[in-house]
């Protein structure tokens, strides 16, 4: 039992803690990121423009559907021989920023989707252009809708984001391999610390993300 | 009307899509094929004042993080910054030392890649490592051996060519591709890390783990119920590595290397780090002696 | 392409264990997920927790920290490699997300069916079997076959446990032959032989289902 409580050492815990910030960080700035490319990959796809919108959906549906992992080691190792080097904070930022935007897009469509038709129709008939009612009147009611969705992606960034320990990015999965390393008795315990930082963390947001359900039903 | 000139725009939008897509693919192939002019090593460390080297960060006397201070610590960290603090006396640039961790499977890519500038992390000299990266002289003679159970039957890599034995190992170490030469019915297992490797054996997901005897001293040092069997069976040569073709970065650090080594620098390194491994004579690692 | 033909059954083999792991993993967390659905829906208030337990923590948590504590702490206990470690852990993972699916699909189903089979003498779980979960599933299809797209794609896994999926052959294979670039888009398109043409089924179920409706 002791040897439990030893893998826990002020300077242990510090750095692990630390990765969580790194978890915290890479997830946050990845969520705004892919909020911005997928709704302009989203309202392509609504806007039905011949062809185009479903060239568009084709390319979102290939990126929505390999694994993350890969994106993640893709970025990180094969890019730069293009020519795209960037330190690993930011490669993983952009390989689920890629990944996550093709996610969003789904949803941001589905949120248009759900707005009534009318609202459209009304809006154009009060002389708006079809620009001035997607940014004033469609999207902001479509943005309400999908909060909740919305946090759920968060919530799987800040789980995948444990996937980067695979290229050495010293998230809170990695600096926890990294204290094993020092002693492996310290596996299981260093593993349910892990356990119980990530499940507050998300089920806090899965109750934010209810809590804003509610009020918005 | 409108819908004439949402289709015009689909189709032109679309056409300059296709063109882009098609284009970023040929310039893609072209790019990774012509991959292999780069820039000047010794020029570029030159400029920036720092050189960074790929470290290990997760091998107990070669480089293991240290969470307390966030850097790692161990022989070949010493070793790099004596390195870079003579190779900056011969050059005359100030020259300061930057740590990357890097594990074996992703080391050569980000050197490739200029992630990093150079290379000291347990990394054998083999001859098809040679012809895509420049290898400086030896540093450290490391061997193959294996770590088993202290109650375990197996006492030679002999003894696991058995279907029924499974050897663990570390993705893109030599002792991955080696194994399998001297226990071909073995099966082999490779994880990500020394670490999982390590708690791998512990588990019994494998009977032996199997690397250069340097590191699994150190993993014997703090596991004492396990120890290394059968001697070495290969000759795993440590050396630090450039990218290819790094003629005068490869110079300054066989020169820097060689004057760490007459000047007693190297084996006082030698002694901090291996002095009190069990089972290990440091006298043995010394040079010159 | 040289490198395709040096390696291809080496990716062939990969790809058979992505799809044995995602198989075995897919009808294991079905009956699981199926089972913590109804959990979540019975009257007794210890299974209703229990069931919402299970599936808020394996919700919540990342899964490669449940792979690696079937891999490296689980295994000390019960001998296991890491192909099982990771397609355990890819079944329960996948069951929390599944019991979600279900328990929505039994949800949606009219309370007034389940009364009267019971009214009419049949027990909570015949009118469970026969009356409510045929249409739950009906209902639940198409998030379930987004489901099974994920844990292919979260098969990948395995890689970091030696467990001789795509992936893990695919980081052999950079690591010895260099040409990571090539090596992973052949990779990518494995992967997208399996997930694209499931990709674009659920898309059809989901039309059809949302005609019916």
């Amino acid at each position: 039992m002791s040897e439990f409580f030893n893998a826990f050492t002020g300077a242990n815990l510090n750095y692990l803690l630390g990765g969580l910030g790194i978890t915290v960080g890479v997830s946050t700035i990845s969520v705004v990121l892919s909020l911005l490319f997928g709704s302009i990959v989203g309202i392509i796809q609504f806007e039905k423009i011949p062809y185009f919108s479903s060239l568009v959906g084709t390319l979102n549906n290939i990126v929505r559907n390999l694994p993350l992992l890969l994106i993640i080691f893709f970025t990180y190792f094969a890019l730069p021989q293009l020519g795209f080097r960037l330190p690993i904070f930011w490669s993983t930022v952009a390989a689920m920023t890629f990944f996550e935007s093709a996610m969003l897009a789904e949803i941001v469509r589905g949120g248009l989707e759900a707005v009534d038709r009318g609202q459209f129709e009304g809006a154009r008939a009060n002389g708006l252009s079809n620009m001035q009612t997607m940014m004033h009147i469609v999207l902001p009611q479509a943005y309400k809708k999908m909060i909740p969705p919305i946090i759920s992606q968060l919530i799987s960034l800040v789980k995948d984001t444990s996937l980067a320990s695979g290229i050495v990015l010293a998230e809170m999965t990695y600096r926890g391999q990294i204290v094993y390393a020092q002693n492996t008795n310290y596996i299981v315990p260093v593993l349910l610390v892990l356990t119980v930082v990530y499940f507050l963390l998300n089920y806090g947001l899965s109750l934010l993300a209810k809590w804003f359900d509610k009020r918005l039903a | 009307m409108e819908k004439i000139r949402k289709r015009r725009f689909g189709i032109i939008a679309s056409l300059i899509l296709v063109l882009v897509l098609v284009l970023g693919v040929l310039w893609a192939s072209q790019t990774v094929k012509n991959n292999q002019t780069h820039q000047d090593t010794l020029a570029r460390v030159e400029k920036k004042g720092q050189i960074t080297w790929g470290v290990k960060a997760d091998t107990k006397l070669f480089g293991l993080m240290n969470t307390k201070t966030g850097q790692p610590a161990g022989f070949e960290i010493d070793l790099a910054k004596a390195m870079t603090a003579q190779i900056a006396k011969q050059t005359g640039k100030k020259l300061t030392a930057n740590f990357v961790p890097v594990t074996s499977a992703s080391r050569i890519q980000l050197l490739k890649n200029t992630n990093i500038d150079g290379l000291i992390s347990t990394m054998t000299i083999t001859p098809e490592r040679a012809k895509i990266v420049d290898f400086t002289n030896v540093y450290f003679n490391a061997g193959q051996s294996l770590l088993v159970q202290k109650d375990s039957n197996i006492q030679s890599i002999k003894d696991m060519n058995d279907p029924k034995y499974t050897v663990l190992v570390v993705v893109g170490t030599t002792a991955a591709q080696e194994t399998k030469k001297y226990a071909p019915k073995a099966k082999v297992i490779a994880l990500q890390d020394y670490a999982s490797a390590m708690q791998a054996l512990k588990s019994g997901q494998g009977q032996a783990l199997s690397t250069d005897n340097a590191i699994l001293y150190g993993l014997a040092t703090e596991n004492p119920d396990y120890h290394l069997v059968g001697g070495v069976f290969t000759k795993a040569p440590y050396g630090m590595a450039f990218d290819h073709n790094q003629k005068p970065m490869t110079k300054q650090a066989n020169q820097a290397l060689a004057t760490l080594q007459a000047d007693g620098t190297y084996n006082r390194l030698i002694e901090k780090w291996f002095k009190n491994v069990p089972g290990l004579d440091w006298h043995d690692l010394e040079v010159g002696k | 392409m040289t490198l395709l033909n040096h390696y291809f059954s080496v990716f062939l083999q990969g790809f058979g264990y992505t799809l044995l792991a995602s198989l075995i993993a897919l009808v294991g967390s079905l009956i699981l997920g199926t089972l913590f659905a109804i959990m979540q829906v019975t009257t007794s208030k210890v299974a209703r927790t229990i069931g919402n337990i299970y599936v808020q923590v394996f919700r919540n948590i990342p899964l490669l920290i449940i792979t690696l504590f079937f891999y490296l702490a689980v295994a000390k206990v019960i001998k296991m490699t890491g192909f099982t470690a990771g397609t355990i852990a890819l079944m329960l993972y996948t069951s929390a997300f599944i019991a979600e699916s279900v328990r929505a699909g039994i949800l949606s189903i009219d309370p007034g069916q389940m009364e009267g089979a019971r009214a009419n003498g049949l027990t909570f779980w015949q009118a469970m079997r026969v009356i409510v979960l045929p249409q739950a599933f009906r209902v639940a299809i198409p998030s379930l076959g987004n489901q099974f797209i994920n844990l292919v794609k979260n098969s990948s896994i395995l890689a970091f446990v030696g467990g001789l999926d795509l992936m893990y052959q695919g980081n052999l294979v950079a690591a010895s032959s260099f040409d990571t670039f090539t090596t992973y888009i052949i990779i990518a398109i494995f992967y997208l032989v399996i997930t694209l043409p499931l990709s674009y089924y659920v898309q059809y179920l989901e039309t059809q289902l949302k005609k019916k409706a």
